[in-house]
Formats: C-alpha cells, sequence, structure tokens
C-alpha cells in the first residue's frame, strides 16, 4: 500500500508530536479477514508509531481478542482507543480511520493523552467534575469535513478530564448502517447518551449545555 | 479521501511572552492570512488567533477565479496559505475561539475561551460569514436530517439519492457540480434568475441528471425521521406543489460572523461590520475586513485584497497614534 505520509508531512508530524509528554499506547482492532478501511487503519497508525517514540502501537483481531475488545467496547471496525502511560482508558476512542481533515483530532487525542495541559478555564472544569453519571458522546464525521475535528477533541478532552464520559468518533462513511440508525447526513454530528443531538462545531460550553440537560431528564 | 490536511500546530511561545502585540488578527480565512502577511513583512508585531485556518475555502471543493491559479481545491489553497505564513513565521494561535473583545484605555483585549487573554494596539477582525438559512418551517427540525449547509461535508451522504439545491450564485452552481457525482437527481430550485458565473453554468450541460426551477421559492420542508420532500411555489403560475428528495443543501449567502464586535461596532443590517475605506470599524483602532463587512461581492480574491489593504492602513494607522 502506498504511503499516507511523504517526506514534508512526516517531518510536519514529527515535529508537532514533540509535544507530547508521557508514552501513551494506541490498541488497533481489526478483523485480519479484511474490513472496510482495516489495512489503511493499519497503515496510518503504523506511520505515526514511526514518527515518535511515545507511541505504542498494538494491532488486534477482534475475534482472536473478545475480551480485550469488550473491554473496551469494541462494536465496529476498524476501532481504536488510545490509552494513557499507566495503560488506563479515558474513554477516547476512534471508530473508522482519522484521515483527511481528520487526523487534526487523532493528533489532537496524542497530544493531550500523553499529558500535555489542557487550556479549559475553571468554571468549565468545575461542570465537568460534577458529572456523575456514564455519559456517551459519539460524533460522526466524514474525512472531508473541516468542522468535525474541533467536534471531536472537545468530546475526546471531555472524556479525558472525566470518568463518567467517554467519547468516540465514528466515521460515518465507513460504518452507513450506525449512521443510517442515527438519521446521519449531515457532520458533524453530535449525539450524546443516545438521544440529545448537537449539530455543527460548537464551543465546549455548547457540549456541556446539552449533557447537563441529558442528565437532568 | 484520506489526502492528509494537517492544521494542528503548538502554540508558539510569543503568545505567551509577548505583552502587547501591534495589531492581532482574529480569523484565519484569506482576508485575516493576507492582513497578517503583509503586517508581518512590514515589521508588525502581528499574531493571527484563528478557530480554523481556510475558514469557508473548506466548503468548496474547486477554485476557478483566483488569477494565476486555476482550478484548485479549495483545500490546497488554503495549505499554500498556511505554509506562505509559516515560512514567514507569523505566529498562529489555532484551534480556540475567541470568547470576547474590550477596549480599555486605547488597547484591546482578546479573551480567548480557555481565559488567556492577549493584549493589542488594534485588532483586525476577519471572522468571514456562515451560510444564510432559508428561515422556512421544517428547515431547523431536519438539519443533519436531510438539510445541509456543507457540500464538500455531506454530499457523500446523498449517494444515489435525490437532492435539491437551494440558491442561483456561484456557491449553488457549485454544489451542483460536487453533487453530480453522488446523486441521482438534482433539481436546483431559485426564487430569481441565475446569478453564478456564465463558466460555471456551462458545465450543467455535461450534467444529465439535472433539473432546474427559477423563479421558484421553497415554502417548506416535509419528512418524517429525515426530510422527504419540499413544498414549492412557481411564482410565474403562482402555484404551490411537492417536490420528493432525500436532502436539501442550502446555498443561498452569507451571514456576517460578527456576534463579537456587534456592541463596539457599527454594523448594517444584515449584520455585517461598517468600515471606512481604510478598513477602520466605528471603533478607533478596531478594523475589519474580508466577507464580515459590508463590502458585496464576497470573493476569495477580494478578501485576500481586502486583507492587504487593512494590513497597510492599520501601519499607517499605529505611525500616527502610537
Amino acid at each position: 500500500m502506498e504511503k499516507f505520509f511523504n517526506d514534508d508531512i512526516r517531518k510536519q508530524i514529527t515535529q508537532i508530536l514533540e509535544q507530547m509528554v508521557r508514552p501513551i499506547t494506541i490498541k488497533l482492532f481489526v478483523d485480519e479477514k479484511g474490513c472496510q478501511t482495516c489495512n489503511e487503519t493499519k497503515q496510518l497508525l503504523t506511520e505515526f508509531k514511526e514518527t515518535s517514540k511515545k507511541i505504542s502501537l498494538e494491532i488486534l483481531d477482534k475475534n482472536q481478542n473478545p475480551k480485550e475488545a469488550e473491554k473496551y467496547g469494541i462494536t465496529l471496525l476498524p476501532s481504536f482507543v488510545v490509552l494513557n502511560d499507566l495503560g488506563e482508558y479515558k474513554g477516547v476512542k476512534f471508530n473508522g480511520i482519522p484521515a483527511g481533515h481528520e487526523i487534526n483530532s487523532f493528533i489532537s487525542a496524542l497530544i493531550e493523552m500523553s499529558g500535555h495541559p489542557l487550556k479549559i478555564p475553571q468554571v468549565a472544569l468545575d461542570r465537568i467534575a460534577k458529572i456523575n453519571k456514564p455519559v456517551n458522546i459519539k460524533v460522526f464525521v466524514t474525512l472531508s469535513c473541516p468542522h468535525c475535528p474541533g467536534a471531536v477533541q472537545n468530546a475526546h478532552r471531555l472524556a479525558m478530564l472525566n470518568p463518567n464520559i467517554k467519547a468516540e468518533m465514528i466515521e460515518a462513511n465507513t460504518f452507513p448502517g450506525i449512521s443510517q440508525q442515527y438519521n446521519v447526513s449531515g457532520v458533524p454530528k453530535i449525539i450524546i447518551n443516545e438521544k440529545y443531538e448537537l449539530l455543527g462545531n460548537q464551543p465546549l460550553e455548547a457540549f456541556l449545555n446539552e449533557i447537563e440537560k441529558s442528565l437532568r431528564a | 479521501m484520506f489526502d492528509i490536511q494537517i492544521q494542528q500546530r503548538p502554540i508558539p511561545s510569543i503568545f505567551e511572552t509577548t505583552d502587547l502585540w501591534d495589531l492581532l488578527v482574529i480569523g484565519g480565512g484569506p482576508a485575516g492570512l493576507n492582513a497578517a502577511l503583509y503586517a508581518q513583512r512590514k515589521g508588525l508585531k502581528v499574531g493571527v488567533i484563528a478557530k480554523e485556518i481556510g475558514g469557508q475555502l473548506h466548503n468548496t471543493s474547486t477554485v476557478d477565479n483566483y488569477l494565476g491559479i486555476p482550478m484548485i481545491e479549495g483545500k490546497d489553497l488554503s495549505s499554500a496559505f498556511l505554509k506562505h505564513l509559516e515560512g514567514l513565521n507569523v505566529p498562529l494561535y489555532l484551534d480556540y475561539w475567541v470568547a470576547s473583545i474590550q477596549k480599555s484605555n486605547g488597547l484591546f483585549f482578546v479573551t480567548m475561551d480557555h481565559g488567556a487573554v492577549l493584549k493589542s494596539k488594534t485588532i483586525l477582525f476577519a471572522t468571514g460569514g456562515q451560510p444564510k438559512k432559508l428561515n422556512i418551517p421544517g428547515e431547523a427540525t431536519f438539519a443533519n436530517k436531510g438539510v445541509s449547509y456543507c457540500t464538500t461535508c455531506d454530499a457523500p451522504f446523498f449517494k444515489g439519492k435525490n437532492v435539491i439545491v437551494a440558491g442561483g450564485g456561484n456557491s449553488a452552481a457549485e454544489a451542483v457540480i460536487d453533487l453530480a457525482a453522488w446523486a441521482k437527481h438534482i433539481t436546483v430550485i431559485h426564487r430569481s434568475q441565475w446569478r453564478a458565473d456564465q463558466i460555471i453554468l456551462e458545465k450543467f450541460k455535461s450534467i444529465s441528471n439535472l433539473t432546474i426551477y427559477l423563479e421558484t421559492q421553497l415554502l417548506s420542508i416535509e419528512g418524517k425521521e429525515t426530510m422527504q420532500g419540499v413544498w414549492v411555489l412557481d411564482k410565474t403560475t403562482q402555484s404551490k406543489r411537492y417536490l420528493k428528495a432525500d436532502g436539501l443543501f442550502i446555498q443561498i449567502g452569507l451571514i456576517a460572523n460578527s456576534s463579537l464586535i456587534q456592541s463596539l461596532s457599527k454594523t448594517n443590517e444584515k449584520g455585517e461590520v461598517w468600515v471606512d475605506e481604510s478598513f477602520m470599524t466605528s471603533m478607533p483602532g478596531l478594523f475589519a475586513a474580508g466577507d464580515v463587512t459590508q463590502h458585496p461581492f464576497k470573493q476569495i480574491v477580494i478578501a485576500v485584497g481586502d486583507g492587504a489593504k487593512a494590513a497597510l492602513a492599520i501601519q499607517q494607522y499605529l505611525i500616527h497614534h502610537s
């Protein structure tokens, strides 16, 4: 397969990933018998791993590792989680390949999971800390959507800051079934706890408003 | 499709070490970026704050009216702009929203949504516009359930489906061309006559699955879980009819992203920021350029030119007011 990175892109990514503080681990689940974009995702993540010593990559066949897959709630393939330096799952998941524009939310996840400080105001941090029930955030994206990475970043940041929150990117074209189930025909589309919807890239505050609404219900 | 589009950049430490900027540009589209380029070349202490680089360039697949660069993809033009700025070491504060802009004792204070405050002698507000809504029944209900404002983002969802494009300008005509590769059938609905460039309309000849209704007004969007059709009014015959469709791409122009400075400066009835011939708003030291201003003809090349003019005017202003 042709490489994703040319010299220029590799140099840029290497430079950006110098911001990583501690090591992280990516666990990628695929179907070795084949699945849409499984090979491409393997390739992309492998190229990423080659740009920073702080990235470890484990590639697992879901069928051979059902317990591992269950632990991270893997239902779609390819799907991967980004774990912190202690190997803990903070709820940061990507379903489908984060290429195109979505490369940006993936780079953020790597840097921020490694311990790079998040720039979030104290008022928002206080609100996030108060979330005491499980919250699932799904962000549907396409790779040609420039406004999508911002939405994915916000969702993942919330997950990193509160163990009750789990956030996942879903590449809509790779997974038409679940996209239809949630009536996705425009992106980014954000679904909070299966029911509450946000459209477009929104500031963190809008996410918090919607999460608080869902928890009051 | 997988084409890597890196925008992530570390925030340069200069944003922490600089006490006072000559110019902070707010907005990462063509107007803001070219203003920053001109200001940097003039030796001003300039920084750019932008949620996204490229602005509306990312909503268009092909740009063919930028002199010297025929048939370039919007995202590639955006990358070229970014590369040019980085080559000149213009500091970019990307990925965060501006929460507020205030003026006190002749200086501007820009507060970011994460709480950081930046101080500057002047501001160039170049936040562009966002797609205008039709404001008809059903539009909000079916947003992202058939109703879309971004063809490059959402066209793939309409593979083999029937879609409507609302509008008659270049953006609407480009949307038709982008959708032709995906949709089963495209219907254009526009309340008056085409305003799009003839050269784009010529391309319609090669699109077989296209129907055009001019002098036709959209009345409402109907559906259940997702949109299923629209009611339209044929203005010539004054007759109403129902058209079945799975999607509606609304491309009827822009509304200015001016809310951050509406309390600081004069805006017109459309919310566009009023500027004088040197691109200064009604508040001294606060400048604006590009699609956010009252200037007609929202075009990339015009925004770029306005950005340059604004930067030069800001340099003059700083000479006289420092």
